[in-house]
């Protein structure tokens, strides 16, 4: 063993973080050896990406400390990240798309000549150079625009070469890869490896662990968990450690009666290069929850069955009758109802009031000689305020003053108010806390037993265990399996949406 | 920009040289594009009326170039970064009026004293307008929106009826204007080196780079420590000098000054960088291409003056200009995204 492996290059140190009431880290400790691919694993929202924002100076932990070869340092910004020989490698990099690959690489600290003038053609030999190191042909001189997102990553790769990096830091660099592209991606991680560089890896799928990483941390609930070496464990041991939760308690009764009439079908549903030959139905009165890694294609699904984007082949069928393409207007006079994963952004007009919001998709309703009544919105509004006991000070104050559970009520309020069929709810439960988290569990399953079929996309496995009816799986653009409600745990769960499923059935 | 560089090189591996030969062209049709119309359009009207090319009319098409096309070099500094300054107009009436009114009040006064009192107006103008975009987080249009008013504002306070007639100037004042050799005012050549410096300075200077980086990813110029506040002010600070200067410029060239000079040429000069080529969102673009764009769209003032069209039709077709630019900007930025995919995907 070289001895220098002893001492860890980057060790983080119990670090917290806290944003809100919402504790997103709360243990976080990981080592970083030279000359090692290190992995970092854990569900959506265990607080992976909140760890790496704390190493790239994003944001500050409340506690804990992060130590670079054995010293304490305080990373306040990207630029302290940088000068301390951290390089953090996103999923999607920022990039100047109308300056040169060279450029991109040393922007701010292009090579000089006499007068202070940029010497171009050092600057090219130096980018070639880089490039040569990494193995991989990419031209200095063209423009950033349209290269892909695996060669936008290599130019970052090139930048923390030239900045000579410690650690470096990728965050889900695969996600959008394909598997060539991966492929020369684990080649240069192996090349940075063998230059004495740290990396961290961090991804959702485990074959990448076992083939490139030496080490493995997981993380689960903002805490570590456990680390280790990638060669004792196997893939099974690493997927308990990322669930590992006591399952929920669920009654039988919380699951009604599902009627059997179907409302929403699906008939192979494809979008290429997002996702491919979907199949489903939900029944009225049923819970269908639809689990997956973040970007599997499960938002991009319902996003396409609401009529947000278009889809190229396959088609949906509310009560029998064929749905209207990319209309999001037909979607609604079907019966469709559609909680999208920001609410922010999406769900609510951050600015207007309460009441207007909750209006906002039954206006037609609320008009009279083609004016809006305040009144009748006021009425309308209290009336729906009270069903879902929502807590706010006045129906006039506006949205953007309520906690984020009770925004997402006033979100659920405007789509209830149009009494839909079908309800399409994205990540319902995200960012919100745990109290009001029941409520809207305890009011989907409410609504469910009124007859409205549901279709709940969700990352929280516990959140689709306690209240789906079934539970519909995806990874990269497919269905990979389905459960009903008796038969699926967390583990076949996790292990069908990360790919282990085919390799635990043959 | 890469494109313009050492074209010369040998040693270059070969699929470098042949994207770069792509970008090369794209670079070129954006100036070369524009310089065709610019032949064409002299060469057509030259045709239907000889008497355009005449000296005469060179030297009266390019002396109206002058304070145009230095203008847009300010503005080009501006709008690279993603930004925008409607206050020049404003900025060169007030400076006009002031300081060709010191001629009146202050006999003898020195030429060069005259100069900088304009440059002084134009560097304070520019340095509230930077300061208000980059530390205040206002959009440049809004910020400079309000500076045009507060500017034209100020300017006819001062004024009031008055106005700077040419009997006050002295001469050696109008002779700069005026001064040319073989036909070719003094003045379109300083421009022309100027702009040649400008262009030189973006090109290889890390300060110029870093603007185009700013205009070109704000968040990116961010996180690669580039001082974006600073830089932005200092675009709005030369733009604002070159607006004062150009004011002088405008009483050697007009000599007859009131309130209302220099209003609405803040729209020609932002119409000329666009038709240059300079993407009005940032990040590409060069001053050459913006003072060529002055060039035509003075040349087709003067043109429909010398064929006898109404003037009418140039606003018009200066517009019509306007959207033909973008079109190709479009168009051209649609092809060259679509070719340069189709080369990473060839490379794999």
């Amino acid at each position: 063993m070289d001895p220098v492996a002893d001492m860890p290059v980057l060790s983080l140190r119990h670090a917290a973080k806290s944003f809100g009431a919402v504790r997103a880290v709360v243990d976080g400790t990981i080592d970083l050896y030279g000359g090692e691919a290190h992995a970092l694993l854990g569900e959506n929202g265990a607080g992976k990406s909140t760890m790496v924002k704390m190493l790239a100076g994003v944001h500050q932990p409340d506690a804990g400390q992060i130590e670079i070869n054995g010293q304490p340092v305080t990373l306040n910004n990207p630029a302290a990240a940088q000068a301390a020989g951290i390089a953090v490698i996103y999923q999607e990099p920022t990039l100047f798309p109308d300056l040169s690959v060279a450029e991109n690489i040393f922007m701010g600290r292009q090579p000089l000549r006499a007068g202070r003038r940029i010497d171009r053609k050092l600057l090219r030999e130096q980018s070639t150079e880089l490039f040569a190191r990494l193995g991989v042909p990419l031209d200095p001189d063209r423009v950033c625009r349209g290269l892909s997102i695996a060669d936008q990553q290599l130019v970052e790769i090139a930048k923390a070469l030239s900045l000579d990096a410690q650690v470096i830091v990728m965050d889900e660099p695969t996600a959008a890869l394909s598997a060539t592209e991966v492929a020369r991606l684990f080649e240069v991680v192996t090349t940075l490896c063998g230059s004495g560089a740290a990396v961290l890896f961090i991804t959702h799928r485990l074959e990448e662990v076992f083939e490139i990483c030496q080490r493995a941390t997981v993380m689960r609930d903002g805490a570590h968990v456990l680390t280790t070496k990638v060669a004792e464990v196997s893939a099974d041991d690493l997927v308990r450690a990322m669930v590992g939760r006591e399952m929920p308690t669920r009654t039988q009764a919380q699951h009604g009666t599902v009627s059997g009439q179907t409302v929403l079908s699906v008939q192979r549903l494809t979008r290429e290069g997002v996702f491919i030959d979907i199949s489903f139905e939900v029944k009225a009165g049923e819970i269908v929850a639809l689990a997956g890694l973040v970007g599997s294609g499960r938002s991009e699904v319902a996003r396409a069955i609401f009529g947000i984007d278009r889809y190229d082949a396959g088609r949906v069928l509310i009560d029998g009758q064929p749905l209207r393409k990319v209309s999001p207007a037909a979607a609604m006079a079907a019966g469709i109802g559609y909680v999208p994963e920001d609410r922010r952004l999406q769900g609510l007009v951050m600015e207007m009031s309460i009441q207007q919001n909750v209006g906002l998709a039954s206006l037609h309703r609320l008009q009279r000689r083609g004016l809006i009544s305040s009144a009748s919105e006021r009425s309308f509004a209290t009336d729906w305020a009270q069903r879902l006991s929502l807590k706010y000070g006045r129906l006039t104050d506006p949205v953007s003053r309520l906690s984020g559970g009770n925004q997402q009520k006033v979100v659920l309020a405007k789509w209830l108010g149009r009494q839909p069929k079908l309800l399409i709810v994205d990540e319902p439960t995200r960012g919100i806390d745990i109290g009001t988290k029941a409520e809207v569990h305890r009011l989907l399953v409410q609504l469910a037993s009124t007859g409205v079929a549901v279709l709940m996309i969700s990352s929280e496995l516990p959140e689709v265990l306690a209240i789906g009816d079934r539970i519909l799986v995806m990874r990269e653009g497919r269905l990979t399996a389905e459960f009903g409600y008796q038969d699926a745990s967390e583990e076949s769960i996790m292990a069908a949406a990360t790919g282990q499923f085919e390799a635990q059935a043959s | 920009m890469t494109a313009l560089t050492d074209r010369g090189q040998s040693a270059r591996p070969a699929r470098g040289a042949d994207s770069r030969r792509l970008t090369e062209r794209i670079f070129r049709i954006r100036e070369s594009g524009i310089l065709a119309v610019l032949i064409v359009f002299v060469a057509v009207t030259t045709i239907v009326q000889h008497r355009f090319l005449s000296s005469t009319n060179i030297t009266f098409v390019l002396t109206n170039t002058t304070i145009f096309a230095l203008l847009s070099l300010g503005e080009t500094m501006v709008v690279i970064t993603r930004n925008v300054d409607l206050s020049i107009g404003s900025v060169l009436g007030l400076s006009a009026y002031v300081s060709s009114n010191l001629f009146g009040h202050h006999h003898g006064i020195s030429i060069l004293v005259v100069f900088a009192v304009g440059l002084a107006i134009g560097l304070a103008c520019g340095l509230a307008n930077g300061l208000m975009v980059s530390l205040g987080g206002v959009p440049s249009l809004v910020v400079t929106l309000a500076t045009l008013y507060i500017v034209r504002g100020i300017d006819t306070l001062i004024v009031g009826g008055n106005e700077v007639v040419a009997s006050t100037l002295p001469s050696g004042f109008i002779q700069i204007a005026r001064a040319n050799i073989g036909g070719v005012p003094y003045l379109a050549i300083d421009i022309a080196v100027l702009v040649g410096l400008g262009a030189y300075y973006l090109r290889s200077f890390r300060s110029g780079r870093e603007l185009y980086a700013i205009g070109s990813s704000p968040d990116a110029a961010r996180l690669a420590g580039i001082p974006v506040a600073t830089r932005i002010s200092t675009a709005f600070v030369v733009s604002g000098a070159i607006a004062g200067i150009a004011g002088v410029l405008w009483a050697t060239e007009y000599q007859t000054i009131d309130s209302t000079a220099g209003t609405g040429y803040e729209l020609q000069v932002i119409a000329a960088v666009v038709v240059g080529g300079v993407a009005i969102f940032g990040g590409s673009g060069s001053v050459v291409g913006a003072a060529v764009g002055a060039l035509l769209l003075s040349t087709i003032t003067s043109a429909l003056y010398v064929l006898g069209i109404s003037p009418f039709w140039d606003q018009a077709i200066a517009g019509f200009l306007l959207l033909v630019a973008i079109s190709l900007d479009r168009a051209i930025a649609v092809r060259l995204l679509a070719a340069l995919r189709l080369r990473s995907s060839r490379a794999r």
